[in-house]
This record gives C-alpha cells, sequence and structure tokens, in this order.
C-alpha cells in the first residue's frame, strides 16, 4: 500500500443516502479477475443519467467524493474500493460508513473520513455552492479542513490503521511477525474443530 | 493453551460474542489497537478471490491452512445445463481461476455439479463445517448466516481474504453487542424471513453498524436451524458485523451426523463445550432492542433498500409518511426507481417474475414452505418463475420429496444449485422495469438486473404471489 498523508483537491457531492455496494460497482464489473480496470464501472448504472453528479463538467478531475449516511452498504465487494480509486479519488467523507467497505477502504489506501451529520451536510452544500472549493484532509493530525470558507474538523481512525497509511505498511507482513503467537495458539485449539484431510 | 487461560482470568459477565471473540485472539492490541483474531475457518469462492491469491504469488506467500479453507463455485454458475462449458466467457475464466487456484495452493474445492457444490453458506452448515464457538468469514457479506449456530461469522473484502490465507488471522477491532430480542407469539403466516424484515425495519439500514447482534428471545429459540439461517443471513442488511444465535438442543441435533461434526467421545466433548456459549446472566449490551411478536406481520419491502419494508395488508408509504428528511428523501427516490405512488395496497400490485432461492431462502425447508403452498395450483399467466435450490444436496433432497414434481406442475422452473438471480452474475437476471418477488436479501436498485425493481418477500408469499400473479400471503389463496 502506497503511504497517504495529504489528500487536497476538490470534491464531488454524492448528496444520497444508502448508497450501496451494488450501486458503486454493479455485479457485471466483479467477473474480473484483474485488480485494476474497474473505473469504468464506477457508479455505471448512475452515469448513464447525464445529470448525474460524476457527469457534471464543474466537479471533473476532483480527488474527493462526499456522500451521505450508511455510505457502502451491502455488498462485501473490495471492487467498490477500488472502483472509486481507480477513478481519481483518494478519499471518501461520510457521516456513517458500512463495516465492511470501511476496513475495505483502509487495506488500500482510500482514506474514509467519518464527520458529523452537520458537518457533512455544510460541507456537501459548499462544495455544491463552490465545485472550487479546496478541501485538505491530514491523515496524521486526522483533520478535515475547507480553508477558504473556515471549516474544519477532527476524524476518527484507529492508531493502527493510521500508522498503516502513514508508513504505506503491508498489513500480512505485520501480522507475521507474530507467526510465533499464531504457532502457540493453533498448537491449543480444540481437536475436534473440523479440518479437510 | 492461550484461550483458557484468558478464559479463567475473566470474571466478569460476557455476552456470548465476547466469549466466543476472547477464545480467538491470538494477541491482544493494546490502546485501540486491533486484537488479532484466530480464523477457524475460510469459505471461499469465484468472485471475491482470484486478485488474494494474485497476491500470495506475487509475494511468494502459502496459504497457511488449506485445511481450514474450503471453496465452492456458486455467484457465476449458470442454473441449467450444468454439465455442459460455462458459455458466458468471463464467468468461465473465473471459475476456472478458482480450480487452477485451489489446486495449486492445495484447497479442497467442490466444482459446478459436484454433489457438495452450492451457495457458500448452504454447503458449509451442510456439511457440518459450521459448528458452534467457531470464528469463520468468507468474501461474502452474508456471512453472518453461519451465526445461526453460535459462531462469530463475517464477511470480508479480498485484502483481507489475502490476509486469512496467508495469516489464517485477521487484526480486527472489537465491536460492540446488540441484543435483539422478539418475545411473544408469533401470528400464523409469520416466517423467520418475515421477522428478520421486521428487524431491519424497525433498527434501520445502519443501525448495526460497528455490532455484533445476537437475536434471544422464545421466538428465535423455537425455530429450526434453517430459520435461524435465514434470520443471521440478514444482519449485514441492518449494518451488522455479525448476527447469532446461542446454540441448544436444535443445534446439536442439525449437527449430529454431517461430514465434518465431531463423533464419539469428541462429540460429547464437543457438546460439553458448546452448552458454555450462552450470554452470561448479568451480562449487558451496548444497545437492547426488543420486539412483541404478535406486532409482526408477514412484510414485502417495497423500496430500494431492505429497511424500506411494509406489511404485506398494507398502504404503499410516501414520503409524507417519515419525520426524517434523509429518510423522506430516500423514500421519494425509492418510489421513483420502482414506479409506485404511495398509498396503493401492495396486494393490487403484480410482479413479471418470481425468483425462489439465494443464501437466505433456499434451504430444503424453504422449498417445502413454498411446495406446500403451490400444491395443486398454477401460476398464474405471464409471470416467469424459478425455483433455485441452494445446493446439490438440498436439490437431491427436494427431488426425492418429490417437491420438484409439484413445481413443475404448478408451472414453475425448477434448476440447478447457484447464487442465480439474487445477484444477477449468471444468465437470470431481470429485465429493465420487470418487477420481482424474490425471497433473497437485497432489494438494491439493479441488484437483480439492470433495472430491474425487486420485492423481498418470504418464500411462502413468494409461492403464494406466483399463484396469485399480484403479491398475496397463502391464506389469499383460499
Amino acid at each position: 500500500m502506497k503511504a497517504v498523508r495529504i489528500v487536497s483537491g476538490t470534491a464531488v457531492p454524492l448528496d444520497r443516502t444508502d448508497v450501496d455496494t451494488d450501486q458503486i460497482i454493479p455485479s457485471d464489473w466483479l467477473k474480473r479477475v484483474e485488480r485494476t480496470g474497474f473505473e469504468k464501472g464506477l457508479f455505471s448504472e448512475w452515469r448513464d443519467d447525464r445529470e448525474f453528479v460524476l457527469n457534471q463538467e464543474q466537479y471533473s478531475g476532483a480527488n474527493i467524493l462526499i456522500g451521505g449516511l450508511n455510505f457502502g452498504t451491502g455488498s462485501s465487494r473490495e471492487h467498490a474500493v477500488w472502483a472509486i480509486q481507480q477513478y481519481g479519488f483518494d478519499a471518501v467523507i461520510s457521516p456513517r460508513f458500512a463495516d465492511i467497505f470501511r476496513n475495505n477502504c483502509t487495506k488500500n489506501g482510500l482514506v474514509p473520513v467519518t464527520v458529523s451529520a452537520e458537518f457533512n451536510a455544510q460541507l456537501m452544500a459548499a462544495v455544491q455552492a463552490d465545485p472550487t472549493l479546496e478541501l485538505t484532509i491530514d491523515v496524521e493530525r486526522l483533520t478535515v479542513e475547507a480553508p477558504a470558507i473556515g471549516l474544519e474538523t477532527t476524524f476518527p481512525l484507529d492508531p493502527a490503521v493510521q500508522e498503516r497509511f502513514l508508513e504505506g505498511l503491508d498489513d500480512i507482513g505485520l501480522t507475521l511477525r507474530h507467526e510465533s503467537d499464531i504457532d502457540e495458539f493453533e498448537a491449543a485449539r480444540k481437536p475436534w474443530m473440523p479440518a479437510q484431510a | 493453551m492461550p484461550f483458557t487461560a484468558r478464559e479463567t482470568e475473566m470474571s466478569e459477565p460476557r455476552t456470548l460474542s465476547q466469549k466466543i471473540w476472547d477464545r480467538h485472539v491470538v494477541t491482544a492490541g493494546l490502546g485501540g489497537d486491533p486484537d488479532l483474531l484466530y480464523i477457524d475457518l475460510h469459505l471461499i469462492h469465484e468472485v471475491t478471490s482470484p486478485q488474494a491469491f494474485d497476491g500470495l504469488r506475487m509475494n511468494g506467500r502459502r496459504v497457511r491452512r488449506p485445511d481450514l479453507t474450503v471453496a465452492t463455485e456458486d455467484h457465476n454458475t449458470p442454473t441449467i445445463n450444468q454439465d455442459q462449458p460455462i458459455e458466458d466467457e468471463t464467468s468461465a475464466k473465473q471459475i476456472e481461476t478458482l480450480r487452477v487456484n485451489a489446486e495449486h495452493f492445495g484447497i479442497v474445492n467442490y466444482p459446478m455439479g459436484h454433489e457438495n457444490n452450492g451457495i457458500v453458506h448452504v454447503m458449509g452448515p451442510e456439511q457440518g463445517l459450521t459448528q458452534p464457538g467457531m470464528t469463520i468469514v468468507c468474501g461474502d457479506s452474508h456471512t453472518a448466516t453461519h451465526g445461526a449456530f453460535g459462531a462469530i461469522a463475517f464477511g470480508i473484502g479480498t485484502s483481507e481474504v489475502e490476509h486469512v490465507l496467508a495469516t489464517q488471522t485477521l487484526p480486527q477491532t472489537k465491536p460492540g453487542t446488540m441484543a435483539i430480542t422478539v418475545q411473544g407469539e408469533l401470528e400464523p403466516g409469520v416466517t423467520p424471513k418475515d421477522v428478520i424484515l421486521h428487524v431491519i425495519g424497525v433498527i434501520g439500514t445502519g443501525g448495526g453498524i460497528g455490532k455484533i447482534i445476537e437475536y434471544r428471545g422464545n421466538v428465535f429459540e423455537n425455530m429450526s436451524m434453517e430459520g435461524r439461517m435465514t434470520v443471521c443471513n440478514m444482519s449485514i442488511e441492518g449494518g451488522a458485523k455479525a448476527g447469532l444465535i446461542a446454540p441448544d438442543e436444535t443445534t446439536f441435533a442439525y449437527l449430529k451426523g454431517r461430514p465434518h461434526a465431531p463423533t464419539g467421545a469428541d462429540w460429547d466433548a464437543a457438546v460439553a463445550d458448546w452448552r458454555t456459549l450462552v450470554t452470561d446472566e448479568d451480562a449487558t449490551f451496548d444497545e437492547e432492542v426488543v420486539i412483541d411478536a404478535a406486532e409482526i406481520r408477514p412484510q414485502v419491502s417495497w423500496g430500494t433498500n431492505p429497511a424500506q419494508v411494509m406489511p404485506i395488508d398494507g398502504l404503499i408509504p410516501g414520503p409524507d409518511d417519515f419525520d426524517d428528511p434523509n429518510l423522506a428523501n430516500t423514500a421519494a427516490r425509492a418510489l421513483e426507481y420502482m414506479g409506485f405512488e404511495a398509498g396503493m395496497p401492495i396486494k393490487e400490485v403484480t410482479v413479471d417474475t418470481v425468483f425462489i432461492g439465494s443464501c437466505t431462502n433456499s434451504r430444503i425447508e424453504d422449498l417445502r414452505a413454498a411446495a406446500a403452498v403451490v400444491s395443486g395450483r398454477t401460476v398464474a399467466d405471464g409471470v416467469r418463475t424459478l425455483v433455485v435450490p441452494g445446493s446439490g444436496k438440498v436439490r437431491a433432497q427436494a427431488e426425492a420429496e418429490g417437491l420438484d414434481q409439484i413445481f413443475r406442475d404448478a408451472g414453475f422452473d425448477w434448476r440447478e444449485p447457484g447464487c442465480s438471480m439474487c445477484l444477477a452474475m449468471n444468465p437470470d437476471k431481470l429485465q429493465p422495469g420487470e418487477r420481482c418477488a424474490s425471497t433473497s436479501n437485497r432489494n438494491f436498485e439493479g441488484r437483480q438486473g439492470r433495472g430491474g425493481r425487486t420485492h423481498l418477500v418470504s418464500p411462502q408469499v413468494a409461492a403464494a404471489t406466483a399463484i396469485a400473479g399480484h403479491f398475496a400471503a397463502p391464506s389469499d389463496l383460499d
């Protein structure tokens, strides 16, 4: 995973609640066995509508996605995170993320920024009013701000997750440092637990 | 013995999920760091695993415990002509990739057409792989199904699949706890599916986020294992990390004699251990919801998320029925997508398709219940119907009981096992604008095919709807 410290740029306001991962990347796209090439599938059904926010020229080039409540619900497909990233987003802001989606974000360096519903609504309105509004997300200070209009808040990230973002660490490599603990745990498992021959 | 030492140290009353969690902590996270959790069973399928195996190869890593890993092919598989090559090239490639990976890394795979093949969450329990007290993961959000046995089971993404393959563990922040108690007598005709749809309607799509739900109360105690699986399956639709039910005699009776269940003295030791898997009397939950069973009616979803549900004898709601502006906006958008006006009785709505299947409702009991409704009756003109058993075993059992004939005689299309129209990755799809009564778990926009309109229902309501041609309860057919 690539290290992420600062994400700054403009944002796309996706003002909908309960954006599920079937919308983010419809199931037709899940047949690929590669990890790349998902940007075309991002919101592909909604993008058929010319008025859909991602199709609006004033938001082109944005690298931050602002969503509504319960962003990323539904299917566990990590393809949703890959699609958002490969389209060009580095962070997603929402008042509440679904658990699996949020986990998937942290495995790929897509910053999940959880803010209060009030802050989210203010930010959404500000970006709708001024699509050129610059935002800065600081993963070290855990802040998100829009300096031009004086909006700023903090967001939560587990210290271990924050460290992985900042250092770009490989999760599996970190876990394998505990290999002897895993060996010891395994030796004490109940003998009847199911296993394949 | 790390877990026994840990258990005896702990005298605080604990909930069932906390007990199972504590048993699986390899190294405890300090200061907000996640625990490293051991995974007892890793189920895999063709859609969320190819990139994980690629990652292992790129880094020269092995699968740590192929013996605790089991694969099946389900999401892409066609439900007709499974003895022929798959026509869709990308689906065929994904299935072939799983076979090559399973072979290369020494993992048991039940390929399409194998008697043990089926939807991953039907196959695991029926093989006896799912047992009380275990941690089970799968790259599929409906993994919570296995919680019906008193296990912590949850869905993971592909990076986590790779992590479990390489280490048999996952770094996980301990979730919160939530009790959902349904107490009292269910009205006749109210099924486990109606109970869980009602629950999601109460807590909302985000109500369980960050928590493991324990379903408690006599309604769940009296349910069969199939019913409990239907309930736990949909925990994710309420946002929960997982859902579970304490194991009891019903659980043990279901497990006994299954291929991977313990035998002899091991069985006795296992049952003695499993009996300890209950929430301590003094334990408290972070959140508790209590529902009176008598208020639950047979349910139909009217919108585009699984919390947008209504009683089958009700009127389709409008945005004005919601005080919360978010819910009102979401309702307005859903009504437009579904092609509805507020205030119409849902029973007057006609359907184009009826789908009976999915990891929520494709087990033998579901098929028996649907068959009992359609027996001696005929599907309404113009309604397309699919019955897709959850596994090869379910299909064989149903055929041995003559259920396939009952469905065929009524005009239903009897298919081969797989996920099928639940997520439309195979040829079973809705056309734009088509309306479907479905026993699956998600009514998201386009879930069953681009532009398709999905209504979540129980197998009984699906069956009655197929006969009537519009939404109906079995009692409406008399």
